[in-house]
């Protein structure tokens, strides 16, 4: 996990990133057969040959993709040392479950951009003279590339990062002064004082690791709730969706007493539509009524939330649509064929499930939705946010050693690692910047 | 002293801390050396704070010390007070540090150099350096006129380029106060051309003990059993006295506050740039205003010697200001200055133009070393004094070979690389945490990380060797008598001892990772322990002890050495590279890197630039081996 050159088993996506044909990762070290034998269940691949296999998360089993490999034996290989290459099919989904999957191997880790290349090169297998990829041996370390990484994040994400390194390097050199100058007259509790901040630290990781599990709806799927009062076309509404040739339906399970979960890939990346039951202000039915709360509940949780309402009535289901309105969710009234006039809301979708009149224009809305959903934080490419989560989780794990090492110097060690980490994305934190901040925050010299 | 031969291989200036280890270095290496001082009864002289080691600096002594050089064994007859610097912390961050005797440290360090063999003193200053028509260093002329030639100088005198001292607003030109500044060889030095920068530091006045009131200020003991610096000292047998402690208040503030205007630092009167890590009295008061009280440790400069160093209250205030300032702080209040506070301001030679050997880039055969490079403190001087020491003589005696410790080598690796790579822009002084693989250069280990290094080139005296072999020898047998005696989950269950039923054999070395098991207990089960020295046992508990993580720097210390092994021919020409811009080709023109790593570590460096180096070395590589 936590980058021995040479040790760690490196994988990455070798083809251009964004949907393709097909996409192809590469891994490479120690434990690349083995992890080919637990995704395959295949006992042996020969060497240099086409194989086809199908791909499961040796987690649960769960099918990834039906894909072809290839293995190259080392030193026969383009780094020298055991490399496999996946061909998948070339959906951003696959690709991600693919990157998901390799990350939880263990012993396996991203590859820095460049690091296929410099090991090729550690292991002799490149004239250097000759090898214009070279270029990526240096580079694979250098700021440009970092600088390019972090602007593709834009604004907020920038930020962000910019203020744990920050804090970070706050704490590393109190750390520090409390290592280094044991007979100054430093101010009590600089330790503890550490200890907390680094609590603090690791909590606000955690919250933007779980990013609101886009990681995990990526793999699961992003959840949408179509909520309204009884009768006024959710199903039908669902079912349309289901059918639209953008929207591949992959299975019809789950049903649970009053909620039908309907998995699509819309546009490329996987979302779940859940049909609840209709919500109106009538607790008599006792049964009726936990579907109710079961769908409210089901509709607070969603990533977005679609408001049917019905043109004819406008009959709102006990006003909760009305309060479930928000900057996550879409109003769509249906049933506009039954009326001759009425004003439009721009903000609103106008639909007939019947005639499929309007319908176009809100699965439109809803890709966008999607898109942005998965796109949050910028454009950044699938793979930058890959690497930089990765290094970001790097340095929590880091930072949760540093709370357990026994000794002072220990944890400083942990605490430079966390540093040198989260520095892969916001630039290296030199010793000079360190002592700088130890001269300013405390009172030293003899 | 007679000097009879007038031939020398390797001619040191200056008989500080840096000169001393460099001639004594020299001389080891079997070159005929000769130290020109112009004071032989000044050479040892502490001129700070009489004190040797702390964090860091005490790692670089053990280093120096590995290596054969002085100053270990020099403060083991000499100090007053010794203590191990976090003691409670770990080995890695372990410090250790002596008071100094002054006059013991001095009277050690003289009978050191001269029962030094090859090694020759002469008391004069050094006036100017001769040229060959290679543009080599090829003698030293002495300003009474004696010509000695050799084929490698040490230039090692400490402050005494523009020296300027300031107290309040009066300016005196000096090196150290009352010895004057070495005119001619400066002259000689500024001719060179070298890159310059400006300094400043700062001393306090130095009290008379025996008007301080001691009551009234606490006391702060030394370690009950000293340790000794050096691997080859057994035991401190010097007298041991305490230091003490009092502090500034309001008053001494105030009374800064209201002087302010007199003290050069803030009134634009001095232009060199100060030390953070050493700020003035005056600095603190004004940069921490918040604070009530600073610190002083009163520092005793001998045991019998009534000189006291006020450490802590370094300023170049007015000598009356600095007299009211005493009055107001306990203990001190009648204490009468020997010596007033000062700061002084002087050159440096930005130590980019240096090679990693410490010999000018620009100049044949002519060395630097010490406060001259722009670092501060004995340690950091004598380290450098030693590597140019080993190398002039390497170069004198016509051997190809070079002298040098990279970062994960030593604390004097780092030390020498920060120099010749950043250059400084304050005096440097070391910092554990200016090494990347601290837990690794410890000073308990320095003889194992170096003293080898040292047979190998050939600075490691016989009887050092003999005690290091027999050291590596009873460790090597102990590593591998803690990892072959073995027991399984059931049978260390049966003797008390649990661990974990996977039935995995756990060696001593495992158990010795858990904190509640030792030695001792480990002794009761397996007998053969017993025979293992103490020393040796302390390095097996260490490797235990950061286990995990030592295997990571080590890790991290292979990847640095491959690429920090490809090496850069010394004669580049950066303007065949035509994809070079200006500014990098200045750069790499200036600092002239002799490795990949080393040109990747220069600010402002691209990686573009970079491949480029790269491709152009192999090609030219390349093009060698099939010509």
């Amino acid at each position: 996990m936590c980058g021995d050159m040479g040790s760690d088993t490196i994988f990455a996506l070798a083809s251009a990133p964004g949907a393709a044909g097909v996409s192809v990762l590469r891994v490479s070290g120690p434990l690349a057969l083995q992890g080919f034998q637990a995704l395959s269940k295949k006992g042996d691949i020969t060497p240099r040959q086409v194989v086809y296999t199908v791909l499961k998360d040796p987690e649960n089993d769960q099918l990834i993709d039906q894909a072809v490999a290839t293995y190259f034996k080392a030193p026969y290989s383009y780094t020298g040392e055991d490399v496999i290459e996946y061909t998948v099919h070339g959906s951003p989904a696959v690709v991600q479950k693919m990157i998901d999957v390799l990350s939880d191997m263990s012993g396996y880790r991203m590859a820095d951009p460049g690091e296929f290349t410099k090991r090729a090169f550690l292991n002799e297998k490149l004239d250097l003279t000759a090898a214009e990829a070279v270029h990526d041996l240096i580079q694979a370390e250098t700021e440009a590339q970092r600088m390019l990484a972090l602007d593709q994040l834009g604004g907020s994400l920038e930020t962000l990062y910019h203020d744990w390194a920050g804090n970070l390097s706050k704490l590393l050199a109190h750390q520090e002064a409390e290592i280094e100058f044991p007979d100054e007259d430093m101010p009590d509790g600089v330790d503890d004082a550490v200890i907390e901040k680094i609590h603090v630290l690791m909590a606000d990781m955690s919250t933007h690791l779980d990013d609101q599990n886009r990681g995990e709806r990526m793999r699961q799927g992003m959840q949408i709730a179509i909520i309204g009062a009884p009768n006024v076309g959710k199903s039908s509404l669902l079912n349309i969706l289901a059918r639209r040739e953008v929207a591949i339906v992959s299975d019809l399970a789950g049903t649970t007493r009053d909620i039908v979960d309907v998995s699509l890939n819309l546009g490329g990346y996987p979302v779940v539509i859940s049909d609840t039951a209709g919500i109106r202000n009538d607790h008599s039915d006792k049964v009726e009524a936990e579907g109710i709360r079961r769908a409210i509940q089901k509709a607070e949780e969603a990533d977005l939330k679609i408001i049917l309402l019905d043109a004819t009535t406008m009959q709102d289901g006990d006003g909760v649509s009305n309060t479930m309105a928000d900057q996550d969710s879409l109003v769509v009234i249906n049933k506009i064929d039954q009326m001759e006039n009425f004003d439009k809301d721009n903000d609103r979708f106008y639909v007939s499930c019947e005639t499929q009149e309007g319908v176009d224009t809100l699965v439109g809305a809803l890709s966008n939705k999607v898109k942005a959903f998965f796109d949050k934080g910028g454009h950044q490419p699938v793979l930058t946010r890959a690497r930089h989560r990765a290094h970001i989780q790097d340095s929590y794990q880091y930072l949760e050693r540093a709370l357990s090492a026994d000794l002072p110097e220990l944890a400083a060690e942990d605490l430079r690692q966390a540093l040198q980490a989260l520095g892969r994305i916001t630039g290296r934190v030199d010793v000079e910047q360190l002592l700088d901040i130890v001269f300013k925050d405390f009172c030293i010299g003899k | 002293m007679n000097v009879k031969e007038r031939n020398f291989d390797v001619i040191v200036i200056g008989g500080g801390h840096a000169g001393c280890e460099a001639a004594a270095a020299a001389a080891r290496m079997g070159a005929q050396t000769l130290l020109l001082t112009h004071k032989v009864e000044t050479i040892g002289a502490m001129s700070c704070n009489p004190a040797i080691g702390g964090l860091g600096k005490g790692h670089i002594v053990r280093e120096i010390d590995a290596l054969d050089g002085l100053m270990g064994k020099v403060i083991d007859q000499a100090g007053i007070q010794f203590r191990m610097l976090n003691a409670s912390k770990g080995p890695a961050v372990r410090g250790p540090r002596a008071q100094a005797d002054r006059k013991l440290y001095r009277d050690a360090m003289q009978k050191e150099i001269f029962n030094t063999k090859n090694l020759s003193v002469y008391a004069a200053g050094a006036d100017d350096i001769g040229w060959n028509d290679a543009g080599a260093v090829s003698s030293v002329i002495a300003d009474d006129g004696s010509v000695f030639s050799c084929k490698a100088v040490i230039i090692t005198t400490g402050t005494f380029l523009r020296g300027i001292i300031h107290r309040g607003l009066t300016i005196e030109e000096a090196g150290r106060v009352g010895e004057k500044p070495s005119i001619k060889l400066a002259e000689t030095l500024y001719d060179l051309g070298l890159p310059m920068g400006r300094l400043k530091t700062g001393t306090p006045a130095r009290l008379d003990g025996k008007t301080i009131n001691w009551s009234v200020c606490s006391e702060q003991p030394g370690d009950e059993v000293p340790q000794p610096f050096s691997f080859l000292t057994d035991k401190v047998i010097v007298p041991q006295i305490s230091c003490h402690i009092t502090y500034t208040n309001e008053d001494t503030h105030k009374i800064i506050n209201d002087n302010l205007d007199k003290a050069p630092i803030y009134s634009g009167q001095i232009e060199g740039t100060g030390p953070r890590y050493c700020p003035s009295i005056e600095d603190k008061v004004v940069r921490f205003a918040d604070k009530s009280r600073h610190q002083i440790f009163l520092e005793p400069e001998g045991l019998d010697d009534d000189t006291v160093y006020p450490n802590g209250i370094s300023t170049s205030l007015p000598v009356d200001v600095q007299e009211q300032m005493l009055k107001t702080i306990p203990g001190l209040e009648n204490a009468k200055i020997l010596e007033p506070g000062y700061a002084i301001e002087y050159d440096y030679v930005d130590p980019r133009s240096l090679k990693q050997t410490l010999e000018l880039k620009s100049r044949e055969g002519l060395f630097l070393a010490g406060q001259i490079n722009g670092t501060t403190g004995y340690e950091e001087a004598g380290a450098q004094g030693l590597v140019a020491g080993v190398n002039a003589a390497l170069k004198a005696l016509g051997r190809d070979d070079i002298f040098t410790i990279d970062r994960s080598e030593g604390y004097i690796g780092v030390l020498i690389d920060d120099l010749i790579t950043y250059g400084v822009s304050e005096p440097y002084r070391m910092f554990t945490s200016r090494a990347e693989y601290r837990l690794i250069l410890r000073a308990d280990n320095a003889d194992l990380r170096l003293t080898q290094k040292g047979i190998d080139i050939g600075c490691v005296g016989q009887g050092r060797k003999d005690m290091f072999l027999k050291k590596q020898g009873q460790l090597d047998q102990a590593r591998d008598l803690v990892k072959n005696l073995k027991m399984t989950p059931n049978e260390l269950e049966n003797l008390g001892i649990k661990v974990n039923n996977d039935g995995v054999r756990r060696s001593v070395f495992d158990l010795l990772r858990y904190k509640d098991y030792d030695f001792p207990l480990l002794e009761k089960i397996w007998p053969d322990l017993k025979n293992i020295p103490l020393d040796i046992k302390e390095q097996i508990e260490i490797d235990a002890q950061y286990s995990g993580y030592i295997d990571r720097q080590m890790a991290d210390i292979k990847a640095y050495r491959r690429e920090d092994n490809l090496s850069i021919p010394r004669d580049m020409d950066y303007t065949k590279i035509g994809s070079l811009s200006n500014e990098v080709r200045t750069k790499l023109e200036t600092i002239k890197p002799e490795t990949l790593g080393a040109a990747s570590r220069i600010q402002g460096m691209t990686p573009a630039a970079l491949v480029s180096l790269l491709r152009y070395i192999k090609r030219e590589d390349n093009l060698k081996k099939s010509a």
